[in-house]
């Protein structure tokens, strides 16, 4: 009895085993399965003795269903992407780190509680949410407070995406607090330092990893977001020039367009492409966050 | 303790598991009483017309459910080619290439095409602008690749300080009411300028044009609220400007009126015919005039504007 109940569970666990690892190498599947499909659709295009890398990257003129002229310039629509994020990241990596900081060190008992509770409801809200808030309620309290004509703007859906990736680094940010060693607070409480000293001269190199970390994972919740910056940003193919003009983001030209663009059609294509250039960008930024955080290591 | 927890909760994952089979079943014998439903796709402009109509059929033959969705004519005309809807709503007429795409897929036979009203485009700015009418020559400079007009100024309305710019409110490239736009006002052969809001519905476009003083936004006139003030037209610069209205539409007065389509795949359920057939009567055509669209003529109020 006692044998084949043995048997049995060696059995079971090697199959546990197996499930698992299955698991574990199917997010490598399916990255690269991913990454297949997106550059089947896309790749062939770049091939089109019509097209042009060059063009494709560089110029501002986004016409794809012309009668008479068709351009896919996607400099603007790029130049949206980046003003966005990088407004967001202005607002967001302040408020994330310090809110960081404060839940991690500052704050105790039933006040974090209910803190990190809060946080973490921030990033529950659906993101077509977000979008709304953005038409409804940013876009008069724009215009009033700035004395603009429209408040679809680059400034709102940088609010927006800021609130979106604060929680995330909040959370990530916290860990990476809560890593440091407290002998490490002990020691510098130890040599007289003031709580503001040990925080900037002893948490912030020594955690700086793990904070790099939060603030990337927030930029890349920001360059993919689609829905909440396709209410907001008021969808408009421009190069900004101020935070209170109209864009238009990669993403939301993909979710806007490829509904409608017919299978193989040189326009699907071309968004394909956008989704490509998406990946680049987020692999680049994954990239450097790598490589940084290699050369903090050596020294 | 711990026992009783964990038999109550068993206890109450069975419950509603039995309850949830319940349900499944109920709704699946509700289904087959329902008998059949249609999917009907495409046009944002005739989104909420499609939606009163499915509504009002629902009393006519509670047999025959029809589903709404919009998303834009593009979207109703590749569920048609794709052959993934009962009905496509179109704002725009079925090009001659996606006409022989549906040909293609339908093995030769041809998508029939059905005129179910007229919209007459309505062009809208904030109630506060002091203008009144509005030229197709005006707005093709305001709309087109290199047109000359940026600012209210430059066509005679003078705006507050700061309120001069023409905030252009425009669609998204896969609508109807963008390409009937190019076709009839920017040229079909022209571009519209860039910088434009290419805003994802009709209702967004109203919804911008009314909080925005500066801005200037087409739609179908069945989108006509109170925080928006729809301004004549007129062919040229100088000629009469005319109101959009029932009357004005069916005598083409009105130079950006256009009509309304609903194509249906070969091989199509009879339930889609009759649909379509009511559609088309009194009871239907009624609903039209009521969702602020224009009627077939013969449906027209005798004493209409």
């Amino acid at each position: 009895m006692t044998s084949s109940r043995s048997t049995l569970s060696i059995y079971g666990e090697k199959a546990i085993e197996l499930l698992i690892r299955i698991c574990g190498v199917s997010a490598i599947f399916f990255v690269f399965a991913i990454f297949f499909f997106v550059f089947r659709e896309g790749a062939p295009f770049l091939a089109d003795p019509k097209f042009s890398l060059w063009k494709f990257l560089t110029s501002t003129e986004w016409y794809p269903t012309s009668m008479s002229n068709v351009r896919y310039g996607t400099f603007a629509l790029i130049a949206g992407t980046l003003s966005v994020t990088g407004v967001a990241m202005l607002i967001a990596v302040p408020f994330g780190i310090g809110a960081a900081i404060f839940v991690s060190e500052f704050c105790t008992g039933k006040l974090r509680e209910l803190l990190k509770v809060i946080i973490e409801l921030l990033a529950a809200i659906p993101s077509i949410v977000w979008g709304f808030i953005g038409l409804t309620v940013m876009n008069p309290i724009i215009q009033s407070v700035f004395h603009v004509q429209v408040g679809l703007n680059v400034l709102n859906a940088a609010i927006l995406l800021a609130l979106m990736s604060i929680p995330v680094m909040v959370s990530i940010g916290e860990d990476a607090l809560k890593a440091v060693p407290d002998s490490y607070r002990e020691a510098a409480i130890a040599l007289g330092s003031t709580r503001w000293q040990m925080i900037w001269r002893v948490l912030l190199p020594a955690g700086k990893n793990g904070l790099l970390a939060a603030v990337l994972l927030g930029v890349g919740r920001a360059v993919g977001e689609t829905m909440a910056v396709l209410m907001a940003t008021g969808h408009a193919v421009n190069v900004p020039h101020s935070v209170f003009d109209s864009v238009r983001t990669l993403t939301a030209t993909i979710a806007a367009e490829l509904g409608e663009a017919s299978e193989g059609s040189p326009h699907y294509r071309v968004l394909f492409l956008i989704g490509i250039l998406l990946f680049t960008i987020t692999f680049i930024v994954n990239l450097v966050a790598d490589l940084v955080v290699k050369g903090i290591k050596k020294k | 303790m711990k026992r009783i927890l964990n038999t109550t909760f068993i206890a109450a994952v069975a419950a509603t598991l039995s309850l949830t089979g319940c349900d499944k079943k109920g709704s699946a014998s509700a289904d087959k009483k329902a008998g059949v439903s249609l999917q009907n796709i495409g046009s944002d402009t005739m989104v909420n017309l499609a939606q009163a109509w499915a509504e009002a059929y629902a009393k006519v033959d509670p047999n025959v459910s029809v589903e709404v969705s919009g998303g834009g004519s593009g979207i109703g005309v590749a569920a048609l080619i794709n052959g993934t809807c009962d009905i496509a709503n179109s704002s725009r007429k079925l090009e001659a290439e996606e006409e022989e795409k549906a040909t293609a897929k339908y093995a030769g036979k041809h998508p029939t095409e059905h005129l179910v009203g007229y919209d007459a485009l309505a062009i809208y700015v904030h109630p506060s602008n002091p203008i009144t009418e509005i030229s197709i020559e005006q707005l093709s400079e305001i709309y087109k690749e290199g047109g000359k007009v940026n600012k209210w100024s430059e066509i005679g309305v003078t705006m507050p300080a700061g309120q001069d710019e023409i905030v252009r409110a425009s669609r998204q490239n896969n609508s109807g009411t963008y390409h009937y736009f190019r076709e009839a006002v920017v040229g079909k052969k022209n571009d519209f300028k860039q910088g434009s809001r290419d805003m994802n519905g009709s209702k967004e476009v109203v919804d911008l044009v009314g909080t925005t003083p500066s801005a200037i936004g087409f739609s179908g006139i069945g989108y006509r609220t109170a925080k928006v003030k729809v301004i004549k037209v007129s062919k040229k610069t100088g000629d009469a400007s005319v109101e959009p209205t029932i009357k004005t539409t069916l005598d083409k007065t009105y130079p950006i009126a256009r009509p309304m389509f609903m194509y249906v795949p070969p091989g199509e359920k009879p339930e889609t015919d009759k649909y379509l057939a009511w559609i088309v009567s009194a009871p239907g055509q009624k609903i039209v005039i009521e969702s602020g669209y224009v009627p077939l003529e013969a449906f027209a109020p005798k004493d209409a504007k």
